[in-house]
């Protein structure tokens, strides 16, 4: 029984059925709620985001650059967030996307070498095996349709050979001597394809750098969610390591004379 | 009535747990052979994610697997199937079957009916009997034992092509004659190469690289096989069947 | 022992009418028939050392270690039945990752220290358990500088600046007090455990094996095992030293 009365005689549904005869009426309901109809909540968008995360292989190892920038949707919330994780002395692990799930997936590596540690065994998880790790686990949540809302590259050298692949929230992975995450897929790959691809053994630490650094700058100018403000990676025989944050020169005295769109009417 | 509420609508979630990762892979059975073959693009959109993504996987020295569809979905059950045939010779000392393999995907395929792997499967290699074999799966785990089959972003160019030069769908053979049951390697090889330069030309999603398997029977000959470039031999056991693997090419545009 | 067989010594839930728990008084015997271990907490770290008793020449060298890594910056050297020092050491490192995970910090020694004397105490309540056979060396560096503390069986703990458990450790204990262990640096500290653990092993007794690991500002407050070169420098000056004694 329906004990509201402004509720009674209500014309049926017409856009659902015009015809119908049952249920005669549908009407508002005013029962108990389920709290838990909805379920329990899953991450299903980013909320604090990083952009692009470039990578490329060269002579002595691989380099990877990602900027300082964590967005709150078009706000450029967080300028000094690090985005280049090292996990033990052979790897770094650099991420795009949300930032809350990337200090997660930080926690959770560096619980995992810390596990590595205590064994003392002398075996370390080099960067093939923090890829694998990373593959699983980001499946393993993407197939309890709560995912970690990362795209991440894992870049390493260890024992003469160099490792570069990439891993997303759906558990997708694959490996290139060029790689880049998000708007850097579009805007930067085909420029790093084309400066890498048959160099991989030539290219010198200076020339690595300064694709890396053109290609941060270009996606400067284009992705609205990037910034000027950059760190690199680079990870060879002799270890990790991971320059300070840098920023870099830009120039848009041209946007004066740029004409056809913005607020000129002229 | 836009105060109508209804009970127990579902609720749209955002998250789409799938992708297509695009790319194409073929299978043909001789009579006592049988070729596996798959591009080695992996894409999502108009991106490339990379030229080299193996589709083409070894499991027995008697038994080729291609995956084509999920990227994600397709490593991991790969890595699966191939769990499930270590468990079996752990347990037997001896290699799973053919068509046993063809069964166990397809009770793998079907155990995650309600969340399926979306991935479609096609299993190559020797029977028991001796003879080529291929299996083609639908990402639920129907399947069937054919003679060849396309599958993956180019199937719809690939397959009637295939009809076409070795079902001879189409064709009539010239008075006197009738049309072989089975066409010799050579002319497999040659079939799968023209398969996929020509996908290569009319899909963005196919291209890179080409990775063919080969199977032989046991006590079956080379078949012209080492006249080919790049040829790798990739037999493990001595039981007879040898496996063979061929790279080549494709156009990177 | 005069109160064998008067029954009060068969379980651990219960008390001597003249209120000992005999089942503790047993677990430290258990750790007194074992080879010597020590630690030293001096001005830049610390560093443990074990008399590694071998009780047969068929087993691989550096097998069967005592000292066991719980965390980056935390250590532990046990006296007593090895497998309890593995379950302790277990323990330990959950405790280490659980504190990691509630406060993003790495865990502070007292507190370890505290957790595992709570946890061998649990094993001095029932009848159905038997209590520690094991005094637990934990060392390393917190917040607060280097630190070491020693857990016995009935589950109390001390800080120390030098500790020696097992077999040896009244005369490890009185080579300890000579020491101005505040004014040592790790590198000395290590000269002097080696030359300790030479000294208090009993001849008579079966092979040893030194054990000697260190944390500090050496290692970067990593637990690390003692380099090679300088093991084998600090090794060879103690069979030294002990060579000069006997002359």
């Amino acid at each position: 029984m329906d004990h509201f009365p402004t509720n009674w005689g209500r014309p049926r549904n017409d856009a659902f059925d015009a015809y119908g005869t049952y249920p005669i009426a549908q009407r508002p309901y005013n029962g108990l709620k389920d709290a838990f109809a909805e379920g329990v909540q899953h991450t299903q968008q980013p909320i604090v985001t990083g952009t692009s995360v470039l990578a490329i292989k060269y002579k002595d190892g691989v380099m990877m650059a990602a900027d300082n920038l964590a967005s709150y949707g078009s706000l450029a919330r967080f300028k000094d967030v690090q985005r280049l994780h090292p996990v033990g002395t052979n790897t770094v692990v650099g991420a795009g996307g949300d930032m809350s799930d990337f200090q997660y997936i930080q926690s959770l590596l560096d619980g995992l070498m810390i596990e590595e540690f205590t064994e003392q065994d002398g075996h370390s998880l080099g960067p093939a095996e923090i890829h694998e790790y990373l593959s699983q686990v980001m499946y393993g949540r993407r197939s309890q349709i709560n995912p970690l809302w990362n795209a991440l590259l894992v870049g390493g050298f260890k024992e003469g050979k160099r490792f570069l692949a990439y891993v997303d929230l759906l558990g997708t992975t694959y490996s290139a001597s060029t790689l880049a995450t998000g708007y850097g897929a579009y805007i930067a790959q085909p420029l790093l394809r084309k400066a890498v691809e048959g160099n991989e053994d030539k290219l010198t630490e200076e020339e690595a750098m300064q694709i890396l650094e053109a290609n941060l700058k270009v996606l400067y100018y284009r992705d609205a969610r990037s910034l000027n403000k950059f760190q690199i990676a680079k990870i060879t025989a002799a270890g990790v390591s991971i320059t300070e944050s840098k920023s870099m020169d830009t120039t848009w005295s041209f946007a004066e004379g740029i004409r056809g769109y913005g607020s000129q009417t002229q | 009535m836009p105060d109508m509420v209804s009970i127990g609508q579902p609720q749209q979630r955002q998250f789409n747990p799938y992708s297509e990762n695009g790319g194409t892979i073929l299978a043909i059975a001789g009579a006592n052979f049988s070729v596996i073959a798959g591009d080695t693009r992996q894409s999502e959109g108009y991106n490339i994610q990379t030229r080299y993504a193996p589709k083409v996987f070894r499991l027995t020295d008697k038994a080729v697997l291609a995956v084509n569809g999920f990227a994600a979905d397709g490593s991991m059950f790969v890595k699966k199937v191939k769990q499930r045939l270590e468990w079996y010779r752990h347990a037997h000392a001896k290699d799973m079957p053919l068509r046993a393999i063809a069964r166990l995907i397809q009770t793998m395929l079907y155990s995650r009916r309600f969340f399926p792997y979306y991935v479609y499967n096609i299993l190559g290699g020797i029977e028991e009997d001796g003879s080529g074999a291929v299996y083609s799966f639908d990402p639920v785990g129907s399947y069937e034992r054919e003679s060849c089959r396309a599958a993956g972003a180019a199937q719809s160019l690939v397959q009637p092509f295939l009809d076409n030069q070795i079902y001879f769908k189409n064709q009539r053979p010239p008075p006197g004659t009738s049309n072989p049951t089975h066409l010799p390697l050579h002319e497999v090889l040659s079939l799968v190469i023209d398969s996929f330069t020509s996908a290569t030309e009319r899909h963005i999603e196919v291209g890179d690289g080409l990775e063919i398997f080969v199977v032989l029977a046991k006590g079956s000959t080379t078949q012209g096989l080492e006249n080919f470039a790049n040829v790798q031999e990739m037999t493990q056991t001595r039981e007879g069947e040898r496996m063979f693997n061929i790279r080549r090419n494709l156009k990177r545009d | 022992m005069t109160s064998i067989g008067t029954g009060y010594d068969l379980s651990a839930s219960t008390y001597s009418p003249d209120g000992r728990i005999f089942q503790v008084e047993y677990a430290n015997k258990a750790v007194e028939n074992s080879g010597t271990a020590i630690g030293l907490r001096v001005k830049d770290g610390v560093v443990l050392a074990v008399e590694k008793l071998v009780h047969s020449k068929l087993l691989i060298p550096e097998a069967n270690r005592r000292i066991q890594a719980i965390d980056k910056h935390v250590a532990m050297a046990t006296a007593g039945l090895l497998a309890d020092g593995r379950q302790l050491a277990n323990r330990a490192r959950d405790e280490s990752a659980s504190y990691r995970d509630n406060f993003r910090a790495p865990a502070p020694l007292k507190y370890l220290a505290d957790r595992l004397g709570s946890y061998m105490q649990v094993y001095t309540l029932y009848s159905s358990v038997r209590p520690f056979g094991i005094s637990t060396i934990v060392g390393g560096i917190d917040e607060n500088g280097p630190s070491l503390y020693v857990i016995e069986p009935s589950g109390v703990f001390y800080g120390y600046y030098g500790a020696a458990v097992g077999k040896g450790r009244q005369l490890a204990k009185t080579e300890l007090e000579k020491l101005n262990l505040s004014e040592l640096t790790t590198r000395q500290a290590a000269m002097e455990a080696a030359r300790i653990i030479h000294l208090v092993h009993d001849k008579a007794e079966k092979h040893f094996e030194l054990e000697m690991s260190w944390i500090g500002d050496e290692t970067n407050g990593l637990h690390l095992p003692v380099p090679k070169d300088l093991f084998a420098e600090a090794d060879a000056k103690a069979r030294a030293a002990l060579e000069e004694d006997l002359e």
